[in-house]
């Protein structure tokens, strides 16, 4: 059932057969709702006064400034560098976890056998935590020890070193962060090839189509919405859940190389006390996370599913 | 597939073994490092032959660690979360489905909405309310000025705090986290699926709401529920930033946290192999519940509406 349907229909979408009751229901709703307004609403609304106002560093007083912490925030020139770092980051990800999630499954589908062995071998990193994904990698990029690292340097001839530079930095939360995302995409596209049709592959194949020239045409137009679906999800995870991987890999650096806009947010405003401006990031990021989330509810129709 | 192609298909099969070798790589090689002693972690490159020093790793990474503490906080994290957000959601959906009142829409948008408002995007005001719960309470109370008025009708000076910290608690770790438009919103999906004719049937038998709910929409939610219990005991178990913000006791650290006390420091001694087993400890519940689980979290994670 679609999720735009349903959440505009939530007017209507009622059980014809309902209890009556005049307190039940509200006690039913009411642990949700008082668990939203104090840890959700009440902290979002906090968050919104607090992006216009000025407080001194003893948070005694504060001032009404407009919106002036927006202006600050958006001539930062290190604000600028996050978000493109961010951006960067972000399709990174999004692009090495997806190929490689939509290759395996490509390959485990024409695979007769073994599906479900298949299946089992490729599900687990679900389950390891990003920030446990990156003690991982950072081991295998280690400029002394690491194999990976090695490999690198001894292939492409590449002075690896990620504590000094940057872009080696950048490429191991890359690395990190899309690794553990493979099976989350594994397991849709799977799902996704395995709902097309068999006599549809069957009919291009008496037609005399290849199984190359059948994958492009048949089935990724066929798969196109969990393909939409799958990189939506990427995106808000490597946006937001990739906090972990960041802290436990690089804290940000060298230079502010890998300080993507989440960890930003908890640097300036956590560790640096600068609540005007975090306040304002923190806004910046919930702007961004409605409009994705209004964006998917308005084009994807199948599939709702979230992290949280 | 469709036509035999005996050179596609070994091939299918070659790529398939070498992705699941590239995906299982950082953590068989974790393996391998937590078995060897610390001369030959550090070896360039790493023999890849097993040693046997597995024991003697975990147990060093168990002690220096802290796991025992740890993994039992995680685990009362993540089993409270889990147990916190289905029970919540249940009692949520059943509520917006099954009773007509004239908050219905209103109470579903709201907890709908909360998709929008993840952890990242509130980071200090919610610590502030972990802090002091209350604190809205108190700032009335102060706009009010009711602690004069107190003091006028008490005839002494009166003032009131309204103080309830969930800092460094397991409340504070739970709480926050068990409100949940996905479970909810999935809850709600599959009730509206059941037919009508159990809860006429139902009511014709003279059950009350809470019966039905116990004895015909428990039972049939079972498939979700498991689903769910394997997302979200993943979900809680591998929490980062929430217990980061506020748990400062070394007491109340989560397993997922502590690792990072493992990770050799520039200067120290390398020891990898203690960190990798560490680590491989910590993320075996979360794995195993996985694959234990496996056809329902499938199932849960795909199509959430059956």
């Amino acid at each position: 059932m679609g999720g735009k349907r349903c959440f505009v229909n939530s007017e209507t979408m009622i059980k014809r057969s309902i209890f009556s009751s005049r307190t039940l229901p509200y006690l039913l709703i009411l642990p949700q709702i008082v668990v939203t307004l104090t840890f959700f609403y009440w902290p979002a609304v906090q968050g919104l006064i607090q992006s216009v106002m000025r407080s001194d560093p003893f948070g005694q007083h504060s001032t009404f400034i407009w919106f002036s912490n927006f202006v600050t925030l958006f001539t930062d020139p290190l604000y600028l560098k996050s978000i493109g770092i961010t951006l960067f980051f972000s399709m990174s990800v999004a692009t090495v976890s997806i190929s490689t999630g939509l290759f395996i499954a490509t390959m485990a589908n024409r695979a007769l056998k073994a599906k479900a062995v298949v299946r089992t071998l490729l599900i687990w990193p679900y389950a390891v935590a990003p920030a446990i994904s990156g003690i991982l990698w950072l081991f295998l990029l280690h400029p002394s020890y690491g194999v990976v690292a090695l490999a690198i340097k001894r292939w492409f001839g590449v002075d690896w070193n990620p504590v000094l530079r940057g872009s080696d930095a950048m490429f191991m939360i890359i690395m990190a962060s899309a690794w553990k995302q493979i099976s989350y995409n594994f397991v849709f596209f799977i799902a996704g090839l395995q709902a097309i049709p068999k006599s549809l592959i069957e009919a291009a194949a008496i037609d005399g189509a290849s199984p190359f020239r059948r994958f492009w045409t048949i089935t990724v137009p066929l798969l196109s919405p969990t393909l939409f679906f799958v990189t939506v999800m990427n995106i808000i995870y490597s946006f937001f859940e990739t906090f972990g991987v960041v802290h436990m890999m690089t804290q940000g650096g060298p230079g502010g190389a890998t300080n993507i806009l989440v960890y930003k947010v908890y640097q300036d405003g956590f560790i640096g006390l600068n609540m005007g401006g975090s306040a304002a990031q923190s806004i910046v990021l919930m702007t961004l996370i409605i409009a994705v989330t209004l964006f998917q509810f308005k084009y994807v129709e199948k599939k709702v599913q979230y992290a949280g | 597939m469709v036509e035999k192609t005996p050179i596609l298909d070994t091939l299918t099969y070659i790529f398939l073994i070498t992705g699941i070798i590239i995906v299982g790589f950082p953590v068989i090689y974790a393996i391998i490092a937590a078995t060897l002693p610390i001369e030959d972690v550090c070896r360039v490159p790493m023999p890849l032959i097993p040693g046997d020093q597995f024991w003697v790793n975990i147990k060093a990474a168990w002690t220096e660690g802290n796991l025992g503490t740890n993994l039992l906080n995680s685990f009362i994290m993540a089993s409270g979360i889990t147990l916190g957000k289905i029970s919540v959601s249940l009692l949520g959906a059943f509520s917006i489905v099954y009773f007509d009142y004239r908050f219905r829409t209103l109470a579903f948008v709201s907890v709908f909405c909360t998709l929008m408002l993840p952890v990242e995007v509130r980071i200090l005001p919610t610590y502030e309310m972990a802090a002091n719960v209350l604190g809205p309470f108190q700032k009335l109370w102060t706009f009010l000025n009711l602690d004069g008025v107190a003091t006028w009708i008490a005839g002494h000076e009166i003032a009131v705090t309204l103080e309830w910290s969930i800092l460094d608690s397991y409340t504070g770790l739970i709480l926050p986290l068990v409100a949940s438009a996905t479970c909810t919103f999935l809850f709600r999906q599959f009730f509206l699926t059941i037919p009508e004719e159990l809860c006429e049937a139902a009511k014709m038998d003279g059950a009350s709401a809470m019966t039905f709910f116990r004895k015909v929409l428990l039972p049939l939610s079972k498939t979700n529920i498991a689903a769910l219990v394997v997302i979200e005991f993943v979900y809680g178990w591998n929490q980062y930033l929430w217990p980061l913000l506020i748990t400062t006791n070394p007491k109340m650290t989560t397993a997922v946290i502590g690792l990072q006390h493992l990770i050799p420091a520039a200067d120290d001694l390398p020891y990898w192999n203690v960190a990798l087993a560490g680590s491989l400890l910590v993320m075996l519940p979360p794995i195993l519940v996985v694959l234990l689980m496996q056809r329902w979290f499938v199932k849960g994670l795909v199509d959430p509406d059956k």
